[in-house]
Formats: C-alpha cells, sequence, structure tokens
C-alpha cells in the first residue's frame, strides 16, 4: 500500500540576535503519521542548515523539544502532524514564550533552571513520601520503604511556564513548575520554601487558568500542586500565629 | 523615549494576549471571560458612581438624567451588566473553592455548569426585561 503523502506549510520563526522574529515558510511533503519534530529536523537538513533548534531524545524523556505548535505548547518528538494540521494546511513553530529567545526556536532556559535551582528541586523523592494529585497512582506508596525513591515526573520542559498567562504581564512569577517543585517537598518538612510560595510572586499570583496542567505532557498537574501548595502555606501560617512548630 | 514607547507597546499586547483563548483549555477560557467581565463591572460601577453623583445636585437633576437615558442602548448595557454580574459572582466561587484544593480536578465540569447557568439565566433575564413573555 503507498504511504500516505500530505503537502504542509510549517511556518518557522526565524530570529537571531536581538532581532524581531518572522515565520518562514517551508513546504513539506509529509507522512501525517510523523511527528512534528520529524519536520523540522528535515527543515533543518534539507532546506536550513542555519535553523537552530533543541531536541535530545525523541521520545518524550528529556523535555528538550518543547515549542509551540499552532499557539498551543507541545512536545514536539510526540506531536503528530495529523493533529496539528490537514493536508494542506499549515503548522506554526514557535519558541516557549516568556524566554529570551537565543535563536530561532531555542530559548535561554537559565531563568527557569536558576529558579529550580533556588528552590533546590530534588531528582529523586522517596516513594512513601511524595505527594501526589493522584491518591490511588502507584507513584505513591505509603507502604515502601523509606529507602526507596523514584524518579520525579517533572521533565523541566518550562512549557507549562509557557502557557502559564501570568508571566506575560508579570515576568517575576515563579511559574508553574517552580511552585510544583516547592509542593513536592512540602513547607512542612522544608520550611525555608515558605519564602519562594509565600509571596505576591508566588503560589497566591496564580490566576486559575490551569493551562500548565494542560500542556504537562509529563502528567506533574501544577495547577493542582499550586492548589495544595496554598494549603500548605495557609496551614503553616495558622501553626505559626499559635506558635507551634 | 522611543524604548519606553516600544515597551509599553509591547506590555499592551501581552496584556491583550490574555484574551488569546484559541485553542486554549477551558480554564483559559474561564480566565478570559472572567477578565472581560471584571473590565465590564468595573467600568459599570464607574459610570454608575458618576450617575448617583447627580443625585447630589438635587432630584430634578436626576430625574432629568434618568430621562435622558432611557434609552434602549442603555437597558442593554444594563442587562449585560446582569449576565457579567452572574458569570463572574459564580466564576469568583469556583476560584475561590479550587484556590483551596477543593474540587480543582473538577474545575471544567465547574465552568461547564456555570456557563450553562448563566445563559439559562441570562436567557430568561433577556425575555423578561424586554417584555418578550
Amino acid at each position: 500500500m503507498a504511504e500516505k503523502k500530505w503537502n504542509v506549510t510549517f511556518l518557522v520563526n526565524r530570529q537571531k540576535g536581538d532581532g524581531p522574529g518572522r515565520l518562514e515558510p517551508f513546504r513539506l511533503e509529509v507522512n501525517p503519521d510523523e511527528y512534528v519534530l520529524d519536520a523540522v529536523e528535515r527543515i533543518w537538513a534539507f532546506h536550513d542548515r542555519t535553523l537552530c533548534f533543541r531536541h535530545a531524545c525523541h521520545h518524550s524523556v528529556c523535555g528538550a523539544c518543547g515549542m509551540r505548535v499552532n499557539g498551543v505548547e507541545k512536545l514536539t518528538c510526540i506531536t503528530h502532524i495529523k493533529d496539528v494540521t490537514k493536508d494542506g494546511g499549515t503548522v506554526k513553530v514557535e519558541p516557549l514564550r516568556h524566554f529570551p529567545v537565543e535563536s530561532d526556536l531555542v530559548i535561554d532556559m537559565t531563568p527557569f533552571y536558576s529558579r529550580l535551582e533556588a528552590v533546590h528541586f530534588p531528582q529523586v523523592v522517596p516513594l512513601n513520601e511524595a505527594p501526589d494529585p493522584d491518591s490511588d497512582s502507584i507513584a505513591r506508596d505509603r507502604n515502601a520503604p523509606s529507602d526507596l525513591a523514584r524518579l520525579v515526573d517533572c521533565i523541566e520542559c518550562a512549557m507549562c511556564i509557557s502557557a502559564c498567562p501570568v508571566p506575560l504581564t508579570n515576568p517575576d512569577y515563579q511559574g508553574p513548575a517552580i511552585l510544583a517543585a516547592i509542593q513536592h517537598q512540602g513547607i512542612a518538612k522544608n520550611p525555608d520554601l515558605l519564602p519562594f510560595a509565600d509571596n505576591k510572586n508566588g503560589a497566591w499570583r496564580c490566576h486559575s487558568a490551569y493551562e500548565c496542567s494542560e500542556v504537562c505532557p509529563s502528567n506533574v498537574d501544577p495547577g493542582w500542586r499550586i492548589m495544595d501548595l496554598r494549603k500548605q502555606v495557609v496551614t503553616t501560617r495558622i501553626k505559626n500565629l499559635f506558635g507551634s512548630k | 523615549m522611543t524604548t519606553n514607547t516600544n515597551e509599553n507597546r509591547a506590555l499592551i499586547w501581552k496584556a491583550l494576549s490574555w484574551f488569546d483563548v484559541r485553542w486554549r483549555a477551558p480554564g483559559t477560557w474561564a480566565f478570559a471571560l472572567n477578565r472581560i467581565t471584571a473590565l465590564g463591572l468595573a467600568l459599570y460601577l464607574s459610570i454608575h458612581l458618576v450617575v448617583l453623583s447627580t443625585l447630589a445636585t438635587g432630584k430634578d437633576a436626576y430625574q432629568a438624567f434618568l430621562d435622558a437615558v432611557n434609552m434602549p442602548v442603555i437597558h442593554f448595557g444594563s442587562y449585560l451588566v446582569v449576565v457579567a454580574g452572574i458569570y463572574h459572582g459564580l466564576n469568583g466561587l469556583r476560584i475561590a473553592l479550587t484556590s483551596f484544593g477543593i474540587a480543582v480536578r473538577y474545575q471544567k465540569p465547574i465552568f461547564a455548569g456555570i456557563l450553562l447557568f448563566t445563559i439559562i439565566v441570562s436567557l430568561y433575564v433577556f425575555l423578561q426585561m424586554f417584555h418578550i413573555i
């Protein structure tokens, strides 16, 4: 059987230095079952070798290929072309929002990593202590031995930051991934994290759009975690009010 | 000066992006609608206070003002205030609940319910207010 072929125009952000970005069209014949990242790689390989983009694992583990596809944050390595366009259609590929653009589709993630580091986000958590949105999830086994740990779900793709509407007007907002990282560790066990969560750019700045949870490819559910963090903050403040430790 | 102007334009453009809900999830629609209704209600409150201030100039002046604005377009504006008030109030309750971890997982169905309730009540108020039933 002949392979399905679609003609799709990819509008790719081109931006060098401090100059303004522009969308450059690339017309490709693609298999609709291919992924958006495949198309971006083919543009780089056969059309323009100066195109800059990030990628690594190709199976949604590294979080490097997060981009905005038709205005929505997607891991391009797991986003089928057929899910974002049609034969003869267009696909707009842009870098994540709220970050300085280094080149084309590559953003400077330094502010994001610095904030994660400031809240000493762990890469592993004890299996019996990992707070999880789903109480039935195997991710949280209360009976597990305390020396067992698991990798945290967050793959640090920063797509939640890009999807959040708050940094549009408040770049100092900590952002969903950072607040989720605080919630993950717990204020009660880590009181030094309280100042990061309990300030005007912390948990209280969230406007409940829940777009972070929608775009998260790893089921971290930052929206739920921010709301849970608020509970933690209020509980801690009430306890502090009555002088309990 | 040019830099400031460009920065201001960028900030305005970013603030307007709050309302760009294309391809976004229901939570963003709820957020954008909340902002729009909040701006509408704030505008209404400002106008309302100005109108009330005409009371200070006497009963006749106030009545004359009311007669002058007794127009269908103003009535329709009042109707929009009712619609905005219903949505904004109910969505405020949704946000208050979810803000403290209550029913966060159900924020989408709750939003759908609020939207449906707002549409039904708004339709009833429209029919009543404009004497259709």
